[in-house]
């Protein structure tokens, strides 16, 4: 699994953020910033998915490794 | 990205910095005026509403106690943007997509102002893209550079110090509620809990006397509440205009480390800032900051007292609290913005005029069920939250992470503080774009031991 984070999108709802500290962090100015590279740890998935599907904004996507 | 800084752009210079408050002129043409009105305003012109599809005013006192009510007939009935010939002409989208859409065309709604009232501004007042209190009355690039000087000051680090400070302010105003005869006692958890809690740490960020919280109370009155009234008349708009003058002169006598003074000072484009524009922003900061909150708090309250199911599944599995703060800001969302059309448009059909009024009910996007599983009900734990309380495009709720947490520390301390409580006589709701219960009579049946 991988995570997307369009920083376009993002508008600092910092749900993210709350949601999954282990994933994300928030600048000086409340944005997300993406804390993982390349593949997710299988322990996170669950806590990608719930980030990724209360974001307001649409700005986090997730894709799944086909194997 | 949304909140870059666009260089090209001199904002600021254009407002001269003014020596002494000018009180605002009013008439019916834009021309030369601070406030004018569309068509003239005659008392009691309009009566209660029977139907909202075309005469809808959610200044009607039985608009905020139903809205979601009337929300779910707008949509169920086939009108997804309502109409209402009050204010000089208005629409009224209901659908999470209609919402949304508004949202985020800053270029054919404008922000110029946001609360819908009788008067529209006029030539006299900060001219698109600044507008009266920046940045929320901004549209692109100003509300940009605006919005960035404010932005730190609300980020999620700098608001979390706060949350003991809160929680000491909570649990001292339930100490002030004295002694409490379980099944007997009747408390107003809005007059004498919530409605306290906000105004008291948005005042102390803005370094103003916290003897004044009364006074604040009036100002968000004057300004969100008293919408219909005739604009020459609305002196309260003038006290407020006042006082944060006088606040301005005062820190700038006496400079301290507090909102006020970080704002006072701060440069846009390298210019520093107009009294009127710095004025603005502290005004969007104490307005937005008080009956907001205090209105989310006190509908929190007014769910619990009706669902004892919701409260013990709080008090036995704390960490719920992460969903369920969720759940109150998207089941009981209490902003409802607005924007003007800034040029002749066709919505979906309606035709929409410049100066028209819009409503933006983020709380009725919250309720759509195309957009959220049984949208009319509270899930304590619900898992997939995309809710709109604090709006959507580059608007977002400035001062959100402070809300969540005052929220989140208020409903924890009442919660914890009286294991059980009920309704206990009639709820008054506000009235306006801010929801929530203004007396909300509670009896406590239990106090932690």
């Amino acid at each position: 699994m991988r995570v997307h984070l369009d920083s376009e999108k993002c508008q600092g709802h910092n749900r993210c953020y709350a949601l999954a500290p282990e994933l994300f962090d928030v600048d000086d100015f409340g944005q997300a910033v993406l804390l993982v590279e390349g593949e997710v740890p299988d322990e996170l998935h669950a806590k990608a998915r719930l980030a990724a599907s209360n974001c307001p904004e649409y700005a986090i996507k997730i894709t799944e490794n086909d194997s | 990205m949304t909140d870059t800084v666009d260089t090209t752009i001199t904002a600021a210079p254009s407002v001269p910095a003014k020596g002494e408050y000018v009180p605002p002129t009013f008439g019916d043409s834009p021309e030369g005026t601070h406030v004018w009105q569309r068509v003239p305003y005659n008392a009691g012109d309009y009566g209660p509403v029977t139907d909202f599809t075309t005469d809808f005013d959610h200044a009607d006192p039985a608009y905020n106690p139903n809205a979601p009510e009337v929300w779910k007939e707008l949509r169920t009935g086939g009108c997804p943007v309502a109409h209402s010939d009050r204010y000089g002409g208005m629409w009224v989208p209901v659908t999470h997509d209609t919402v949304n859409e508004v949202a985020y065309d800053t270029d054919t709604f404008t922000s110029r102002a946001v609360v819908v009232s009788v008067g529209r501004p006029g030539d006299l007042a900060l001219p698109a893209p600044i507008g009266g209190a920046p940045p929320i009355t901004s549209d692109p690039p100003f509300h940009g550079m605006a919005r960035r000087l404010l932005l730190p000051a609300f980020a999620p680090k700098q608001i979390e110090p706060w949350e003991p400070e809160i929680r000491a302010l909570c649990n001292r105003l339930l100490d002030q509620l004295g002694d409490i005869t379980p099944g007997e006692t009747i408390i107003d958890a809005a007059l004498q809990y919530a409605q306290d809690i906000p105004v008291n740490v948005i005042g102390r960020m803005l370094g103003f006397p916290e003897q004044d919280e009364a006074l604040f109370r009036k100002f968000v009155h004057d300004v969100l509440e008293r919408i219909a009234e005739e604009p020459g008349t609305r002196d309260g708009m003038d006290d407020l205009g006042n006082y944060i003058f006088a606040q301005i002169q005062d820190h700038r006598a006496n400079p301290r480390d507090d909102l006020t003074n970080y704002l006072i000072n701060v440069e846009i484009e390298g210019q520093p800032v107009s009294d009127e524009i710095a004025g603005g922003m502290i005004i969007l900061l104490l307005i937005a900051g008080i009956d907001t909150t205090w209105s989310a708090i006190g509908s929190s309250l007014w769910h619990l007292a009706q669902h004892p199911e919701d409260h013990q599944r709080l008090l036995d599995d704390p960490e719920v609290m992460t969903f369920a703060l969720e759940e109150f800001l998207r089941t009981y969302a209490p902003v409802t913005m607005a924007r003007m059309v800034a040029k002749d448009t066709d919505f979906h059909g309606c035709p929409m005029k410049k100066d028209d009024w819009v409503l933006l009910p983020f709380p009725a996007a919250n309720r759509d069920p195309l957009k959220f599983e049984d949208a009319d009900t509270f899930i304590v734990d619900r898992q997939e939250n995309r809710h709109a309380a604090f709006g959507l495009g580059i608007h977002r709720c400035l001062g959100s992470n402070l809300a969540r947490l005052e929220l989140k520390v208020a409903i924890e301390e009442f919660t914890k503080r009286f294991p059980r409580f009920e309704l206990a006589g009639d709820t008054r709701w506000s009235v306006g774009q801010i929801r929530g219960p203004r007396e909300l009579p509670v009896r406590i049946l239990e106090v932690a031991g």
